[in-house]
């Protein structure tokens, strides 16, 4: 017990500020601002892996890390597309994910919002459209918001996420106010 | 007869070091097999298409001890072969998905799908038609035919494809009683993206980048057996400088994922500090292999010829202050997780593999090292430049969640210190040489020790610069169906655990 208090003590608080947002990830119109209101600082995530290499999922296990710390900011990875607001979809869609991307995407209570994943989940990648995949995650369904890398670096996954939440063209709305508040408050 | 009789009369192979081809008759088939499993030698692979020369046939590859023995078997227009599935048990998912994909049959009773769930016609194969029916979307649902536990009490749990936490897709069918485990099946699958196919819409030069992307968390473990088989394939040699690097990459994935895994397997057992000390350094890793080689994740590092990046001074000082960090801070984490008496129990004697059920079911790599099995490609069967690092293998014999934490520590000590080695051996000289194209008709293996264990890829070059066919095999092919094992009269709250424990591939086995 010593020793993990003194390592806690050690490392102290490696979280560093989080990204603004950006407004050329964004690829469907924002939601209004009652709604962005409504979701506002609690974001629930539920993540779909529709067929990728893994790569991104990576890369998502790390927006949880002490350094990026999506959850300091209020946003946090949920069990169940019916307690979540955002779904963030990764992969070239496989036709085996596909039922289960659209049934997940109609569990979750509206209003939502889609975040899309890396260059499979923007445009197929390199495994393109084909027998066995769909491609591009918004062929499936309705995605707001792309973020393009292979995979992308969770930097980008979590301006992604706060574009998602800001309105359109407004970079000093509700939480990128607050987030950065929450930066400075660390 | 021995299988170094068979081995005599084999060709070599281009590749890999000390790989052969053997073309057997229809009534060899089965004999080399009993030969290879009497022998105790793993299969590697099994797989199926146009094989090597352009031709239908089945292929399975061998690691015996002279070398990597690939079976070739033409098949005729019926396109049954013996199965091999009570010498190999492994053999049952790869036999199955060889006829998804091509309409080459065993001859093994299990003839249920497994890469096809109903995305296409049972009569259409994808590896065996130039043109596939148009897809149906979304596709009708279909119904896997599970093995179902009878008796009082004995109740079903579903989970999957889509996970409660971030992972891959795949489904779990327990059949329960109380909260103990009677039996576990796998239905995987769900993540198949027709990479095989989409290997031969390709490039010989360019398959490089589908072959990282297979698995993403051991791209440089498949980008490098593809390019291993394409240089042999080309008859070219790397200057001395280039597989360095590429060893060098290997065990950077292999530090970053056993540092992933140690957080993650801490988690799941109810130590949250374990994930945010092991996550945070495996951030301050990235970040290094970030400055070193201009990417977090090496999915584009290895390219045919060497390497698309040298390593630079700044890089190779960044590489060693993240040696020098590690060095200082997994020993005390592992100290901490020795002395915690709830891991402890948690870790003990959960999902134990012995080495007994181990040898039989052909457990693989990692998980294979912490049943007892002493067997690591990079000690026993090396290839350039591991013959000369000496590496040492990391071996328990526990087979429980415990031996594969205990392996996985050991493993990061060692590539800590192949990761300064390499840093030190390093001459300056070219990382990459121009690569010219594989004559068409040329076959090829290159197979390589991930993290997780031996990646194999089968390669033959077609007209023009294209690949005719491609095979890559994930070790996870091999270790699923142990975990159905391992879980038996566990109770259902420790399969998070063990599973994670293996962490196995789904990306890598669907293709």
């Amino acid at each position: 017990m010593w020793k993990t208090l003194r390592q806690i003590a050690r490392v102290g608080i490696a979280t560093e500020n989080p990204p603004p947002p950006d407004e050329s990830l964004r690829t469907a119109q924002a939601l209004a601002e009652e709604v962005l209101k409504v979701l506002g600082r609690a974001l629930c995530i539920r993540h779909v892996d529709a067929g990728s290499c893994n790569g991104c999922e990576l890369e998502i296990h790390a927006l949880n890390n002490p350094i990026y710390n999506l959850e300091g900011l209020g946003i946090r990875f949920v069990a169940s597309p019916r307690h979540a607001d955002m779904l963030l979809v990764s992969g070239p869609v496989s036709r085996n994910m596909e039922v289960a991307l659209r049934r997940t995407y109609d569990a979750t209570p509206h209003p939502k919002l889609v975040v899309a994943l890396g260059d499979c989940g923007c445009t197929g990648g390199i495994f393109g459209t084909g027998y066995a995949t769909c491609g591009a995650v918004s062929r499936v369904i309705p995605v707001d918001v792309a973020v393009p890398g292979c995979p992308p670096t969770p930097t980008r996954i979590m301006q992604g996420i706060l574009t998602a939440l800001t309105q359109c063209g407004d970079q000093s709305s509700d939480l990128s106010t607050a987030s950065s508040k929450a930066g400075n408050a660390r | 007869m021995p299988l170094r009789t068979w081995w005599g009369s084999a060709r070599e192979l281009a590749g890999a070091p000390r790989a052969r081809l053997l073309a057997v008759a229809p009534e060899s088939w089965r004999e080399v097999m009993q030969d290879a499993a009497a022998g105790g030698a793993p299969l590697l692979a099994l797989w199926a298409g146009n094989g090597a020369p352009h031709q239908r046939a089945v292929c399975a590859a061998l690691m015996g001890d002279a070398g990597v023995l690939v079976i070739w078997l033409p098949v005729g227009d019926g396109g049954e072969y013996p199965g091999i599935q009570d010498l190999y048990p492994a053999a049952n998912r790869m036999q199955r998905a060889a006829a998804d994909l091509t309409g080459i049959r065993s001859s093994d009773p299990d003839r249920r799908p497994w890469l096809r769930h109903s995305a296409w016609p049972a009569d259409a194969w994808p590896l065996g038609s130039p043109s596939m029916p148009p897809p149906v979307s979304p596709p009708p649902i279909d119904d896997y035919a599970f093995v179902r536990v009878l008796g009082e009490g004995v109740h079903e749990v579903a989970v999957g494809p889509v996970h409660a936490g971030t992972i891959e897709p795949g489904h779990f069918r327990f059949s329960v009683v109380g909260e103990k485990v009677l039996r576990l099946e796998e239905r995987l699958g769900y993540a198949h993206k027709g990479i095989e196919r989409r290997f031969s819409e390709l490039g010989l030069l360019e398959g490089h980048r589908l072959a990282a992307r297979v698995s993403g968390d051991s791209a440089v473990a498949f980008s490098w057996a593809y390019c291993q088989a394409l240089e042999g394939m080309a008859a070219h040699d790397l200057p001395a400088r280039a597989p360095l690097l590429r060893a060098l990459a290997l065990e950077l994935e292999r530090c970053a994922n056993h540092l992933g895994d140690l957080g993650a397997i801490g988690n799941d057992a109810g130590f949250a500090f374990g994930l945010a000390q092991f996550s945070r350094l495996k951030e301050h890793l990235l970040r290094a292999t970030l400055q070193a080689f201009g990417q977090r994740y090496l999915l584009d590092f290895i390219v045919p010829g060497g390497t698309r990046v040298d390593l630079d001074a700044r890089g190779a000082d960044a590489l060693d202050e993240a040696m020098t960090l590690l060095s200082r801070e997994v020993p005390r984490l592992r100290d901490i997780y020795e002395e915690h008496a709830g891991l402890r129990d948690r870790f003990a004697g959960a999902g134990i593999v012995t080495l007994d059920l181990a040898v039989r079911l052909g457990l693989t790599g990692l998980a294979g090292r912490a049943s007892g099995q002493a067997f690591d490609l990079r000690v026993d069967h090396p290839w350039p430049p591991y013959a000369g690092l000496s590496v040492k293998k990391c071996v328990q014999s526990g087979g429980d969640v415990l031996a594969r934490v205990t392996v996985r520590f050991d493993e990061v000590r060692e590539s800590i210190r192949l990761v300064r080695r390499i840093l030190s051996d390093l001459d300056p000289g070219a990382h990459v040489i121009p690569m010219p194209d594989p004559d068409p008709g040329v076959f090829g293996v290159g197979l390589v020790e991930g993290w997780r264990g031996p990646v194999f890829v089968a390669l033959e070059a077609g007209e023009g610069g294209r690949v005719r066919r491609c095979h890559p095999h994930d070790p996870s092919w091999q270790n699923w169906p142990v975990l159905e094992h391992a879980i038996i009269g566990n109770i259902v709250p420790d399969f998070p655990l063990i599973n994670k424990s293996f962490n196995l591939s789904y990306s890598g086995p669907d293709l």
